[in-house]
């Protein structure tokens, strides 16, 4: 197996050991995008220059011997969310075709000082909103495993570049479930952090009280490393964590003997699709097998996550996007008074999923509604995050399949809106609960496309999860048929 | 019915900017003046991505306020959005605060009248400033960002003369605490009005209009005032009072209704998700340092003796106060320095507030002086006018222009006895019962001393001398 | 729960969008459907039960910023992105009051 096609952390040895060059790495990522990403546009726009110089620079530290840490020199992509300076960075809306930001965000620039060559901007749902990748502005993504198929969403764009073999690890971001559902989808291992884990300052808002940025890596060490590389306190970010960064990669070999898992029944009901549940049930056997304790347990309110979400969520992205009118940046509509200019402007620049949450949002803060709705909601979270607490009194884990089904067909969900929202519904109670969770690989359905396993862990304890996706993930990671007949 | 029948009620919505360095969300410099959009960064400018991080100083500021008005200070408020689009908002949101804001209750001293009550106090950001040019607007962001304090008056105020007061006091007050600068003029200190009238006796509360764009002492007391017989006048008519934002026009010196809007803003306010809430434990609001404020000076300066004028003089104005708490020393005779010499030298442009050239506590040098008479009352004088406008040390100016006053006895009787040997006519008439040849004979010998003779040493001599 | 192409108006106008007459009666439609799936929170017993209010770290809280000013960006860089600027101020149409 060529260098390229190693997962993260044995690309990052090789580098290190200075089996291959960052220069080659590089070229051959490139070389992947150009062969490949014409079927998948997983990418929105490259920084072929900027990566060749990080590269080269790579390149010299290493020959000298000065190699900043595990991540020097390995290509990584991000999710067209994150603000990178001088480049243009649109979060799939035409209402920010054209913008270049002024500044890198906390987590670029981490990425940057850590050595990582960021090779492009990926392409995702317009502004976060959705499962699929469909709502991008600018065409969707493919899944590598069935072109006819999405990769999930938002972050459609990171799990493709990752599944694809064009960048070892990506990064996304996950609200409701949008970096951990396309890595189910996709089978590569996607981690949404604790909330405040890592700095959100600079990765365009959605909803405030919930985003978070993560990893993508095809292995569970390379995910480990990424994570290193950006978590811990921001001070241009007053909601991150003062809490210290352990190291992820050091202990996930430890094992996980007599840790306990638990089994939510609310998460294996009407809805889950047999294959799915089948092999996760195996998953689960997996732990069993390495001498984890599984036992059922209840969260509840599971049921009420969904509702609660796309009240939250869409309250605090009808506020966010409420910069986005054309004064300053981005798409402005031709009118000759200013009440037409912002109707026009958000007209012409958003997409119909945008309105439509904006629109949710606006009614479930308005007069006469914040009661019933907003506040109501938000009395439903912690009702939510309370059956978590419960449940990590007797388990250090929570599993559950990551998506209901596998990666549907493109266009299958786009004409009910509630149908796609209902994809998030394992995933959007560790985003309203601040609680850490990863999806992992474990098996293929009959017609082989990827299915994912999830694990949700406590507060700040990415380590035992992490550890325990160790544990979970396959030996082997396959290639999509896209890329077989490629690989030597 | 006439205006007389009728009570008005008024409370006052001011809105300060506070004195800190930096704005309350981001680092930008909150300096006055700058040209357009030369203070602005990510997080000011609204731009995608930017997250607000709380300025500590505007906290504490806000907690100065609160204890200084004898408010609740809250061991937690929370930060709220209030919704709405404007050029001059660039997140399209005011980060503000709603149903916990950091201060309630407390009361405004307002001298001569009685303690007017608060509701709250709260800290928000201020919006950028929206200018009108030709067919369209410009937008200058610097001001984005800037903290300010709501502080919201009770409507306990019940005419446009209590209104002034109220908000002298509260101005004064809040340039003691050295938050804010009490500028009307340039916006840094706002007031809104918010009247009503309701006949005599009458409990309910009448519909409330509220006045903005006042931007002087002297337009409150106008705006109230029109507002008042306007809102009289369509009661009277049989009319009803609309409830609205209401703009004064200072040039007509009317009030004008703001073209209403399609439907009342609904502000949609919900709690800030991107900031934590707000937490002042008791130790932190104990620790904020309260300087003396205008009630404490003025009760202080009046029991040493300075008559109550020139204390109100003194109090209204901090600086003054300060000038008046360097001097030191016996505050009744710093206070007559300060409303009499200084202020004498303040009017002729030979000092600036802003920049004294000299230090303060050297006038106790000059009293020094003066007190063990090596200077005449009168050489103190200049003295001091020369200390003020220059600074240098009143020994040194003494020196410099030879102001020493003669009191040796030795020399002055020398003098003395030269004087009466000159003048046996003058002497023999004095003798003779002449009384007022005193002067004469005093001047006599200052013209020798060249003016430095002190005056009363040589009375003494020359009546001894002279029986 | 229905909601009306009216309120769909008012919302739209307080989010500052404008709907052509077919997406009003579309979203009314799909935002209806929505809010029918929503109103099972109604049921939900909630007596005595705080929102939550910060989604942060309780225990590790940032501590808040030194009154330190900063340099920002440049003006050219603050008003390159601008649709309409006239090299001081952003520029936008005027307000009809």
């Amino acid at each position: 197996m060529t260098a390229d096609l190693l997962p993260l952390s044995r690309l990052s040895s090789a580098l290190l050991s200075r089996e291959v060059s960052p220069e080659a790495l590089l070229e051959a990522s490139l070389a992947r995008i150009r062969a490949l990403d014409g079927k998948l546009h997983a990418f929105l726009r490259l920084s072929e220059e900027e990566a060749r110089a990080a590269a080269r620079a790579s390149g010299q530290r290493h020959a000298r011997g000065q190699a900043l840490g595990p991540l020097d020199g390995v290509p990584v992509a991000l999710k067209d969310i994150f603000c990178t300076a001088g480049v243009e960075t649109t979060a799939g809306s035409k209402i920010l075709r054209g913008y270049v930001p002024p500044y890198d965000a906390t987590v670029v620039r981490k990425l940057k000082e850590a050595g990582g060559v960021i090779v492009g901007k990926l392409n995702m749902d317009e502004f976060a909103m959705g499962s699929s990748t469909e709502n991008s502005a600018f065409g969707p993504t493919m899944n590598p495993w069935d072109l006819s198929r999405t990769p999930g969403g938002s972050s459609g764009g990171s799990a493709a570049a990752v599944a694809a073999r064009m960048v070892p690890g990506a990064f996304g971001t996950d609200t409701g479930g949008s970096i951990r559902q396309p890595a189910a989808l996709v089978g590569c291992a996607g981690l949404k952090p604790t909330y405040g884990r890592v700095s959100r300052f600079g990765v365009i808002a959605f909803a405030s009280s919930l985003d978070q940025v993560g990893p993508f890596a095809q292995d569970v060490r390379g995910v480990a490393l990424l994570l290193s590389a950006v978590a811990g306190y921001d001070e241009n970010d007053q909601t991150s964590s003062t809490r210290p960064v352990p190291d992820y990669a050091a202990a996930l070999d430890q094992g996980v003997r007599g840790l306990r898992i638990g089994v939510p029944r609310e998460y294996f009901g009407e809805g889950l699709s047999p294959e799915v549940e089948k092999a996760v049930r195996t998953g689960i056997e997996k732990l069993r097998g390495q001498g984890c304790e599984v036992k059922e347990i209840s969260l509840p309110n599971s049921p009420h996550a969904i509702a609660t979400y796309y009240i939250v969520a869409t309250a605090e992205a009808s506020s966010n996007l409420a910069r986005y009118d054309g004064v300053r940046y981005g798409h402005r509509a031709r009118a000759g008074q200013l009440l037409e200019m912002y109707e026009r402007t958000r007209a012409e620049g958003f997409g119909a999923e945008v309105k439509r949450r904006i629109m949710l949002g606006t009614y479930a803060l308005s007069a006469g509604y914040y009661d019933a709705y907003y506040l109501r909601a938000q009395k439903v979270r912690t009702l939510i995050r309370r059956d978590f607490e419960r449940a990590f009194e007797s388990v250090d884990a929570v599993l559950s399949p990551t998506s209901p089904t596998t990666a549907f067909r493109l266009g299958e969900k786009m004409d009910d809106p509630l149908a796609m929202y209902l994809s998030d519904v394992y995933t959007v109670p560790a985003n309203l609960a601040g609680l850490p969770g990863i999806s992992v690989p474990c098996g293929f359905d009959p017609g082989g496309l990827p299915i994912g396993l999830q694990l949700i862990g406590k507060p700040f304890d990415e380590e035992t999860l992490l550890r325990l996706a160790r544990a979970a993930e396959p030996a082997e990671h396959p290639l999509p048929p896209l890329l077989q007949g490629r690989a030597p | 019915m006439s205006v007389a029948d009728f009570e008005p009620v008024i409370g006052l919505e001011v809105h300060a900017q506070l004195l800190t360095r930096s704005k309350i969300f981001c680092g930008c410099s909150t300096r006055f003046g700058a040209a357009p959009n030369t203070q602005v960064c990510p997080v000011c400018l609204g731009l995608p991505g930017a997250l607000p991080a709380l300025n500590k100083a505007a906290v504490e500021m806000a907690i100065k306020a609160g204890k200084a008005f004898g408010c609740r200070i809250a061991e937690r408020s929370i930060w709220a959005r209030k919704n709405y689009f404007y050029p001059d908002l660039p997140k399209g949101y005011q980060i503000s605060q709603y149903e916990l804001p950091i201060c309630s209750g407390g009361a405004v001293p307002v001298p001569g009248l009685r303690k007017v009550g608060l509701t709250r106090i709260h800290l928000e950001e201020d919006a950028g400033k929206n200018v009108h040019a030709g067919e369209g607007s410009e937008v200058d962001l610097n001001r984005s960002g800037v903290p300010l304090i709501e502080i919201v008056g009770e409507p306990e105020l019940r005419s446009a003369e209590e209104a002034s007061e109220y908000l002298k006091a509260l101005r004064l007050t809040l340039l003691y605490l050295g938050i804010n600068d009490g500028n009307l003029e340039e916006g840094s200190f706002r007031c809104d009005a918010n009247v009503s009238v309701r006949r005599k006796g009458a409990q309910a509360l009448g519909t409330r209009v509220e006045l903005k764009n006042i931007n002087s002492f002297r337009f409150v007391r106008q705006a109230i005032e029109h507002e008042i017989a306007r809102q009289v006048e369509v009661l009277e008519g049989g009319g009803k009072v609309a409830q609205e934002t209401r703009l004064f026009d200072s040039a007509q010196g009317v009030t004008r209704s703001m073209r209403s809007k399609e439907e009342a803003n609904d502000y949609r306010y919900f709690p800030e998700p991107d900031l934590q809430p707000l937490l002042v434990s008791r130790e932190w609001a104990e620790s904020v340092r309260v300087p003396r404020l205008p009630q404490e000076v003025m009760d202080d300066l009046v029991a040493a003796g300075v008559p109550a004028a020139d204390a109100r003089t003194l109090v209204n104005d901090p600086r003054l106060v300060e000038v008046h708490r360097r001097v030191g020393g016996d505050p009744k005779r710093a206070a007559l320095f300060v409303v009499g010499e200084f202020s004498r030298a303040l009017n002729e442009k030979e000092a600036d507030l802003a920049a004294l050239k000299f230090d303060p506590a050297l006038v106790r040098e000059v009293w020094r002086l003066q007190d063990s008479s090596a200077i005449s009352s009168t050489a103190a004088r200049e003295v001091l006018a020369e200390l003020i406008r220059t600074g240098e040390a009143p020994e040194a100016i003494v020196e410099r222009k030879g102001l020493a006053q003669v009191s040796d006895a030795g020399a002055l009787e020398a003098v003395v006895d030269a004087v009466i040997a000159r003048n046996p006519a003058e002497v023999a008439r004095y003798k003779g019962g002449k009384a007022n040849l005193l002067g004469f004979f005093v001047g006599q010998a200052m013209k020798e001393l060249k003016g430095k003779g002190n005056p009363g040493a040589l009375n003494a001599l020359f009546r001894k001398k002279l029986g | 729960m229905a909601i009306d192409r009216a309120q769909v108006r008012h919302v739209a106008r307080l989010a500052r969008l404008a709907l052509s007459p077919e997406e009003e009666e579309r979203f009314a439609a799909q935002l209806g459907h929505v809010l029918e799936y929503i109103e099972r929170l109604q049921a939900v017993d909630v007596s005595g039960v705080e929102p939550l209010g910060f989604a942060g770290d309780a225990a590790a809280r940032a501590p808040l910023r030194e009154d330190e000013p900063r340099p920002g960006l440049a003006r050219e860089q603050a008003l390159a992105q601008a649709p309409r600027q006239d090299g001081q101020a952003f520029v936008v149409p005027r307000i009809i009051e």
